[in-house]
Order: structure tokens, then C-alpha cells, then sequence
């Protein structure tokens, strides 16, 4: 008897553990569940309607709004030229970021040379600096170069912020390399870049991916840089964002406001829904190592 | 014959620390050296410094006749097989083989008859479009060897090229490296922490300790005529019984005397050395230690010992009994019916025999 | 000459990215450090005056606030997301066979920009049509949850966000950590009869402090650095009640046009992450070098 009690026990518990973890999944959904329903309903059915209640007449007008129509302050041309400038604005500084971490973790991991710790040190501390330190100076500068206001200017940023970050994921994947294969190179009569071009680079695809995702995420989702440094025009996605939701003028219309803030999101949550196991590592690799 | 390698004087620091201290070797056409020491005593940097992958801090590498201390690897007309083979890992094996030649711009024809002759003789023909990840280790010893061979050099360097290899496999790749210095007739340089290889495949062995070269000779040489303790414990296995005693003129010879528990002491008598100081460690290796009768020679001497224990070993059966203080070890024939807690007649070799300083450990005889 | 080249490459490949660090980190900070010496107003000025920037600053009741609210949002922040993360990392290593699935859910949120998270939260909470509605809507007309737009709870708004956002984080940091301890010691203990909670109490949980260093190291980074989560859900308001030092500065700096305050305020946030941060990277560094 005790046996079988213990076995229903064991039956409760797992129910319990499960309904746990569903009620939790349910509190994580709910703001996702609420914004899509929310942008698809009419802004009578959303004053009337329940915040939970399922659209009875789906509409896909807040969206097309969204994209399209919505207001940024004076502006009236919605999200998408936004969308575009964070486009123009993040390929490139992932792209630069990811190449020039790759070759200073090469350096860094592979070819130590003394005060090479040193200057890896310097160069991760910088990761950990609130940016609001650098506002004032980089504006400036940002400014002497010509540079003020571009996305130009938002790309430079962004890769030099960045490459603390790319250095010391290529660096924490190449340092587990063992040091013979470049000595074999080195026998073999390769140097410096062709080693790296012929043997390390494609070696690097795990970690590639993982800088790629890290470093988009983050430039896409970036507000500091981009509020403090662009200009009207120039803005990237998450300040025209914000700038829809808190424009004060007119009605404030919240199925639209909901659609512009899936649009913004979908791109790095399309990338986490594909390529999550890499963004996790990214993730973890970012903050357990530094 | 000019030497193809000389080491001369060579000096290598890290920071402040010595790492290797004033090192010359000299190997010569076909030579088989083996760098053979604990680990850390220097003898991977010493390779790599004769590679040139590591600067020296003094001192001058030559090979082939040439100063090469200054020159990059590259260009030092040598071959290297690393430990971990350090294969190319996103390149197949043929493109292993292929990169050194790729690199110093050989024209694809020399490449592929290059290839094909190093495939055929190291037999790996069919791995030649395999990853380095879908090989067995031995698979990937043969391609790193390949890579080795196809650059025809001057001198092979070979970085524990076994010690990843179990048991088995290592002692086939043993031979076959031994098989291929013989066909080849290459020069080698061979570095390895393991004394049953090096005492295999050398045909010169420089034992290293802390930096420093502690002797270097035939395998025969320092088996027989290690030049101090330490050369004496590490190469042989069971090590060499290194016994303190005494040692009393004695006529011609000398009287050896050994302290005992129970105070009975065990006397030898040496006939053919003399001239030894009176504190001495004496050295004989366990294969000069054989039961009563199963040993015959002019310097043969027998005693009574206690046994403290048996170790059949297959072939052999070692026997081990506590005299002037440490565990002795005898290597009797295998039907031997000695038993723990009797007592054994032993015949100690004395020709055998090594004297050493007990404190400098200096070879005396 | 070739040669030497080919031998300083590596040093030359890193100098680029060095010197980007040491100017555009080390030179800001100390930029950023001179000008709150100085008074410094629309324009920067160059001759240090003393510390009346740091007097001002110390004695602004909105700084005061700031400081309070980094605080109340950083302890909150921190302890909610640590104890529901190692919760909901404990529940989901039960071997439960949607685990995949679930830990995507759990985990989405961090792929999205605060800002998103912001406007979704500042939707949900609005008294009007957010959750108060619904929960009257229920039946229940004397509800009550107007946080957002009360002065005193609205830094609770902006704990609930962030926690939302960042405990799924912690929850995959946690799970790494619980299923890299060593499984032959919890066989034993299993052996031994020790019941699970005790395993996970006195074993698991114990060999995990580097994992909880972690978290937290990042945690109150992202607490200090808060600035786009308040930004979109409050705007700072109301009033200042939910003002952070990090909306402090920018207010300073870009809409106040009080360089001085913004450098001196920066320069506090930066001592803060300093105290934070070093002691730890100081001892990963020294633990990688041995």
C-alpha cells in the first residue's frame, strides 16, 4: 500500500510540476499574446473589448499604419524608412565588428606576444563601461569627423563598442585551439594571414554565427546610441518606435502602436525562433566569460 | 661526415627563468636522436628552438652546415610532427599533405606525384579525401607523418608523436617510425618522456633534467653506464636499485657493506673496482640480481635475503627485499619459489655494477 | 626588413583596435572625468574648477531620486530575476520532455529591444484598457492597479518589465550551471538516500556560486544601464519618479544642455559599475592566468 501510495504521489507531483511550469509559460506569452491581438483589433473593439479577448473582426489596418502611415513627431511615413536606416545601419557594423574580432581573437589567443593580456584586458573592460560615459565626447567627435548625425556615424559607433565584445568571443573559441596547428603552418610555410585565411577561418563557422547574432541583436536593439547620436531621418527602428508610442498628438491609437512594436521586434525574433541555440550561447558565453 | 644538426651553446630563457641552459648537440647523416626527460625539463622547447619556432636567447643552431639561427621555420629545411598532429581540421587529408607544397607555390603535377608516392608508402591511399575528424588516432599519426615526409627534409622533428596512442597502437607505430628511418635513411630528432622508446628507437640519446643535458650516448651506454643518479633511476624500468652502503678497500677490490633491519649486514665483495670513498650509492638494475645458480661470472657474488614480496609479471617474477634502507628489486626466472617471508639466495653481478657520489650524485666507476 | 614585418604582424593587426579602445573608452572616460570638473554648460569648457558639478549634483533632489530608484529597481531586479530564474531552472530539470520548447518561451523575451518590452508592459498596465480594466471587466469594480501613473509605485512597473525580460536569462545561465555538475556526485548522493530538495540545497546549488556571481555581475549591469525600459514605459515620469541615472544624464546632456551635470553624473554611474565589475573581472582574469 505504501508503495502504491507513493506512487500516486509521485503521479500529483508531476502534474503539479508541469502546470507550474505551463502557468509560468502562460505569464511569459501574455505580453506577446496581447500585443498581436491587440494590433489586429479596430480601436472601438479595444476600448469596448477585453485586454485578453481574441479580435472578433481582425483587421490588418493598425499594421499597414504601422509601416506605412504612422506619425514620428511631423513625419507621417511610419516605420518602414526606419526599418531600412536599422537595416543600412546593422549589416554593415555586425559585419566589421564580427571580421575584426575575428582576426584580434586570432591574434590574441594565437600569436601572444607580451603585453598581449594586457591590451585583451583593456579592450573587455571596455564592454562593462556605461555607455553614458562616452556620450558626451563621442557626440563631438562624431561631429569633428563629419559624421554627426549619419548612420555612418551609428555604424562607427557600433563597431567600435562592438569589437570588445566580438574580440572576446573568437578569442574564448580559438584559445581552445591547440597552438601546434599554427607551428605546423608555420613549418608548412604559411604566415601570419594565410593561416588564418586557410585554417582558422573556416574552422569558425560555430562561433561566426554566434558573433553575428549577438552583435545584430544588440545594434538592433540599441536606443542609447541611436537616440543620442541620429538625427530625424537617420533614426533607427526602436526611436521611430518609440517615437510613435509617445507621440502625444491626436488619439492615441494603441493597435497601432502594438503592430509597430512587433515589427520592430520581429527581426531579432525571427533569429532567436531560427537560430536560438546560438543565440543562447551567445548569451551565455557573453556573461559567464566576461 | 659534416654533422646535419649542431647545437651549439644554446641558451633559451622565458622572462628570467632558464629553460635551457648551455646545450650543444651535434647528429649525423641518418642518425636516429632521441630528447628523452621528465616533463618540464626542457626538451619540447629545445625542439622547437632547433625548429625555430621558439627565438633563442644564445647560442647558434645549424643544420645541414648552414647558421640557421636566425632563420624562419619555413625556411629551415626541416619537417615536424606535433603531439596532437595539429592536422588542419576543415582541410582533407590529401589537402593536408598538399598545404606545405600549395603554399610554397609547387606546381599542381609535383603535387599530386608527391602525394600519391607519400600515400602509397604510408599506406593511406584510401583516407585521402577523409576529414582529420573521421580518422582513428593511428589513422591521423600516418597523415601528420605524411605531411612530414613529402617536404623531403633535411631533418625530421617528431614532438611526442606517440604519446596520444594507447598502449597497442603505439608500440606498432613504434616500429614503423623505426621501419621508416631505416628506409629513408632520415635524420631524426625525436622527443618523448617515455625511456622504453627512446631506448628503442635511438641510435643517440640525450637524456635532459631542469634545462640541463645529464649525458648523452648509445642506448647501450646509458643503460649500462648511466652518468648519475638521475639518468640511472629514470631510464630502465623497474627502475635501477640505487643502494646506500659502504665500501671498505679490500685487497684488490672493495668490500661492500649494506645495512640490513635486524642490524645482520650484507657483505659483497667487489674484485674489480677499487678506489671508492667509503659512502657510496651503489646501482644495479634487477636483470643483475638472479636466484643462486641461475647466474655464473667471475664478479658474481651470493646472499641470503629476506623476501618482502612477489610479482609474477608473466615472463619474469620480481622479487623485492629491503636492503640499506629501500625496496630492492630482483628479476628471477618465472618458476621461481621464492614466497613472501622467506628467506632466498641471491647472485648480485657486481660487473655490472655503478658507483655513484651519494651526494652529487657523480658517477664513480 | 620583411622579416621583422612578419613578425611584429601580429601587433600591428591589433593596433587599429587597441588604439580605438584607449581613445574612445579610456580617453572618453577621461574626457568625461575632466569636463565634470569644470562648469561646463551648453558648451564644454576645459578649466577645471573644483568639484561643483558633484556638490550640485549631490544636492538635486531628482539626482537624489535617481539614486533612490537605482536602488529600489536594481535589489528588486536582481533578486526577483535571480530567485525566479534558478526557480524555473530547478522545475525544468526535472526531465520534462517539452523542455525545448519551454525553455524558448521562457527565454524569447531577451531578444527583444527594451523598448518593445516597454511599450508592451506600458500597454498592458495602462489603468484605463490594461489589466485593471479587464480584472473589472471580471466583475470585480472596485479593482484597483494604477501603478504606472503613481509616483510612488511607478519604479515597480519597470521591475516588473525588466523581470519579465531578464529572468529567463538567468534561468538558462542557472540550467547550464545545474547540468554541469558533476553527475557521479548526485548518483552518489542519490545512493546515499538523500532526498532531492537536500541534493539540491546542499549540493547542486552550492557548487553553482560562480554561476550566481555571474548573473548578478550581469544582472546589475543591465540594472545601471536601464535606460531604454524606463524611457518607453514611463518616460521618467511621472514627474521624475521613475527617473534612473542613466535617464539623468541624458536629460543633462541632451535636452537640458547641462554638459556638466550629465559628465558628473556619468562619471558617478561609471564608479558605480567600477565597484561592481572589477573586484569580479579582477578575479577571472587572475583565475585564467594561473
Amino acid at each position: 500500500m505504501p508503495h502504491r501510495q507513493n506512487r500516486l504521489g509521485r503521479i500529483a507531483l508531476r502534474w503539479g510540476l508541469y502546470i507550474l511550469l505551463g502557468l509560468f509559460a502562460l505569464y511569459y506569452l501574455m505580453p506577446l499574446f496581447v500585443m498581436v491581438t491587440t494590433s489586429l483589433k479596430s480601436l472601438e473593439e479595444i476600448r469596448t473589448g477585453s485586454l485578453v479577448a481574441l479580435p472578433r473582426d481582425v483587421t490588418f489596418e493598425p499594421w499597414r499604419t504601422a509601416w506605412a502611415h504612422a506619425c514620428t513627431g511631423i513625419q507621417c511615413e511610419g516605420l518602414r524608412p526606419y526599418f531600412w536606416n536599422s537595416v543600412m545601419l546593422a549589416v554593415p557594423a555586425v559585419a566589421i565588428s564580427t571580421l575584426l574580432g575575428a582576426i584580434n581573437g586570432y591574434v590574441v589567443a594565437q600569436w601572444r606576444f607580451k603585453g598581449a593580456n594586457i591590451i585583451f584586458s583593456l579592450m573587455l573592460f571596455g564592454c562593462f563601461i556605461p555607455f553614458q560615459v562616452v556620450l558626451l565626447p563621442m557626440a563631438r567627435v562624431l561631429g569633428m569627423l563629419g559624421l554627426a548625425g549619419s548612420i555612418s556615424g551609428l555604424v562607427f559607433v557600433h563597431v567600435i563598442y562592438g569589437i570588445g565584445f566580438t574580440t572576446l568571443f573568437f578569442r574564448n573559441y580559438y584559445v581552445n585551439i591547440p597552438v601546434e596547428l599554427v607551428k605546423a603552418a608555420k613549418v608548412d610555410g604559411a604566415g601570419f594571414f594565410r593561416i588564418f585565411w586557410a585554417i582558422f577561418l573556416p574552422l569558425s563557422l560555430p562561433i561566426i554565427v554566434v558573433t553575428v547574432i549577438w552583435q545584430f541583436t544588440q545594434i538592433w536593439n540599441d536606443f542609447l546610441f541611436g537616440v543620442s547620436f541620429s538625427q530625424a531621418g537617420t533614426q533607427p527602428i526602436t526611436v521611430a518606435l518609440n517615437n510613435i508610442v509617445n507621440s502625444t498628438t491626436g488619439v492615441k491609437e494603441y493597435n497601432v502602436d502594438m503592430a509597430a512594436a512587433i515589427i520592430a521586434a520581429l527581426p531579432t525574433l525571427l533569429v532567436y525562433v531560427v537560430a536560438g541555440k546560438y543565440f543562447i550561447r551567445g548569451l551565455t558565453a557573453g556573461s559567464v566569460k566576461g | 661526415m659534416a654533422p646535419i644538426l649542431e647545437v651549439k651553446n644554446l641558451v633559451k630563457n622565458f622572462g628570467a627563468t632558464e629553460v635551457l641552459k648551455d646545450i650543444n648537440i651535434a647528429i649525423e647523416p641518418g642518425e636516429f636522436l632521441v630528447l628523452v626527460g621528465p616533463s618540464g625539463c626542457g626538451k619540447s622547447t629545445l625542439l622547437n628552438c632547433i625548429a625555430g619556432l621558439e627565438p633563442i636567447t644564445g647560442g647558434s643552431v645549424e643544420i645541414g652546415g648552414q647558421d640557421m639561427t636566425h632563420v624562419s621555420p619555413k625556411d629551415r629545411n626541416i619537417a615536424m610532427v606535433f603531439q596532437s598532429y595539429a592536422l588542419y581540421p576543415t582541410m582533407t587529408v590529401a589537402k593536408n599533405i598538399t598545404f606545405g607544397m600549395k603554399v610554397r607555390g609547387l606546381d599542381q603535377a609535383t603535387q599530386e606525384r608527391k602525394l600519391a608516392e607519400v600515400a602509397a608508402q604510408l599506406q593511406i591511399e584510401e583516407l585521402l579525401n577523409r576529414r582529420p575528424g573521421q580518422l582513428s588516432g593511428g589513422q591521423r599519426q600516418r597523415v601528420a607523418m605524411g605531411r612530414a615526409l613529402v617536404r623531403d627534409p633535411k631533418l625530421f622533428l617528431f614532438d611526442e608523436p606517440l604519446s596520444n596512442l594507447d598502449a597497442k597502437l603505439r608500440v606498432e607505430m613504434r616500429s614503423e617510425i623505426k621501419k621508416l628511418h631505416h628506409n629513408l635513411d632520415a635524420t631524426m630528432v625525436y622527443v618523448t618522456h617515455d625511456q622504453i622508446e627512446a631506448m628503442t628507437l635511438a641510435s643517440k640519446i640525450v637524456v635532459l633534467k631542469g634545462g640541463i643535458v645529464q649525458q648523452i650516448g648509445s642506448p647501450a651506454e646509458i643503460y649500462n653506464r648511466p652518468a648519475n643518479l638521475f639518468v640511472a633511476d629514470f631510464m630502465g624500468s623497474p627502475a635501477m636499485n640505487l643502494v646506500p652502503a659502504r665500501a671498505v678497500a679490500n685487497g684488490k677490490g672493495v668490500r661492500i657493506e649494506i645495512e640490513r633491519e635486524g642490524g645482520d649486514t650484507l657483505i659483497l665483495t667487489d674484485k674489480e673496482h677499487s678506489g671508492l670513498p667509503e659512502n657510496v650509492v651503489l646501482g644495479l638494475r634487477p636483470e643483475d640480481i638472479a636466484e643462486k645458480g641461475f647466474r655464473a661470472g667471475t664478479n658474481v657474488q651470493d646472499a641470503t635475503c629476506l623476501v618482502d614480496m612477489v610479482e609474477p609479471a608473466g615472463a619474469d617474477t620480481y622479487v623485492v627485499s629491503k636492503l640499506g634502507g629501500t625496496m630492492v628489486t630482483a628479476r628471477l626466472h618465472a618458476e621461481t619459489g621464492a614466497k613472501t617471508g622467506q628467506m632466498i639466495d641471491l647472485s648480485f653481478d657486481l660487473s655490472k655494477v655503478s658507483y655513484f657520489v651519494p651526494e652529487t650524485g657523480e658517477r664513480l666507476n | 626588413m620583411i622579416e621583422w614585418l612578419e613578425r611584429q604582424l601580429p601587433k600591428i593587426v591589433l593596433a587599429p583596435s587597441f588604439f580605438a579602445v584607449l581613445v574612445f573608452v579610456y580617453g572618453f572616460i577621461v574626457w568625461t572625468g575632466w569636463v565634470s570638473l569644470t562648469r561646463s554648460r551648453l558648451l564644454p569648457k576645459y578649466d577645471i574648477v573644483g568639484t561643483i558639478q558633484y556638490d550640485r549634483l549631490f544636492v538635486s533632489p531628482r539626482w537624489d531620486t535617481a539614486m533612490f530608484n537605482l536602488a529600489v529597481f536594481g535589489a528588486l531586479f536582481i533578486i526577483i530575476s535571480m530567485l525566479l530564474g534558478l526557480l524555473l531552472a530547478i522545475l525544468l530539470d526535472q526531465r520534462i520532455r517539452t523542455e525545448g520548447v519551454i525553455r524558448t518561451i521562457y527565454l524569447y523575451p531577451m531578444a527583444l529591444s527594451m523598448i518593445v518590452t516597454g511599450t508592451a508592459w506600458k500597454w498592458i498596465l495602462n489603468p484605463g484598457l490594461g489589466i485593471e480594466a479587464m480584472v473589472k471587466g471580471w466583475g470585480f469594480e472596485n479593482f484597483s492597479f494604477r501603478w504606472l501613473v503613481d509616483p510612488d509605485m511607478a519604479i515597480y512597473t519597470v521591475v516588473i518589465a525588466g523581470v519579465w525580460q531578464a529572468s529567463g536569462f538567468v534561468m538558462a545561465l542557472f540550467l547550464a550551471g545545474l547540468r554541469s555538475v558533476d553527475e557521479e556526485i548526485i548518483k552518489a548522493a542519490q545512493i546515499d538516500g538523500i532526498p532531492t530538495w537536500r541534493i539540491y540545497s546542499a549540493i547542486i546549488i552550492p557548487s553553482m556560486a560562480p554561476i550566481f556571481l555571474s548573473a548578478f555581475i550581469v544582472l546589475a549591469h543591465l540594472a545601471i544601464k536601464a535606460f531604454d525600459l524606463v524611457i518607453a514605459l514611463t518616460g521618467g515620469g511621472p514627474g521624475y519618479s521613475t527617473d534612473l541615472p542613466a535617464t539623468y544624464m541624458y536629460a543633462m546632456a541632451f535636452s537640458r544642455g547641462d554638459i556638466g551635470q550629465a559628465a558628473a553624473s556619468a562619471m558617478v554611474m561609471m564608479l558605480v559599475v567600477f565597484a561592481i565589475v572589477v573586484p569580479y573581472l579582477y578575479s577571472e582574469l587572475r583565475a585564467k592566468n594561473d
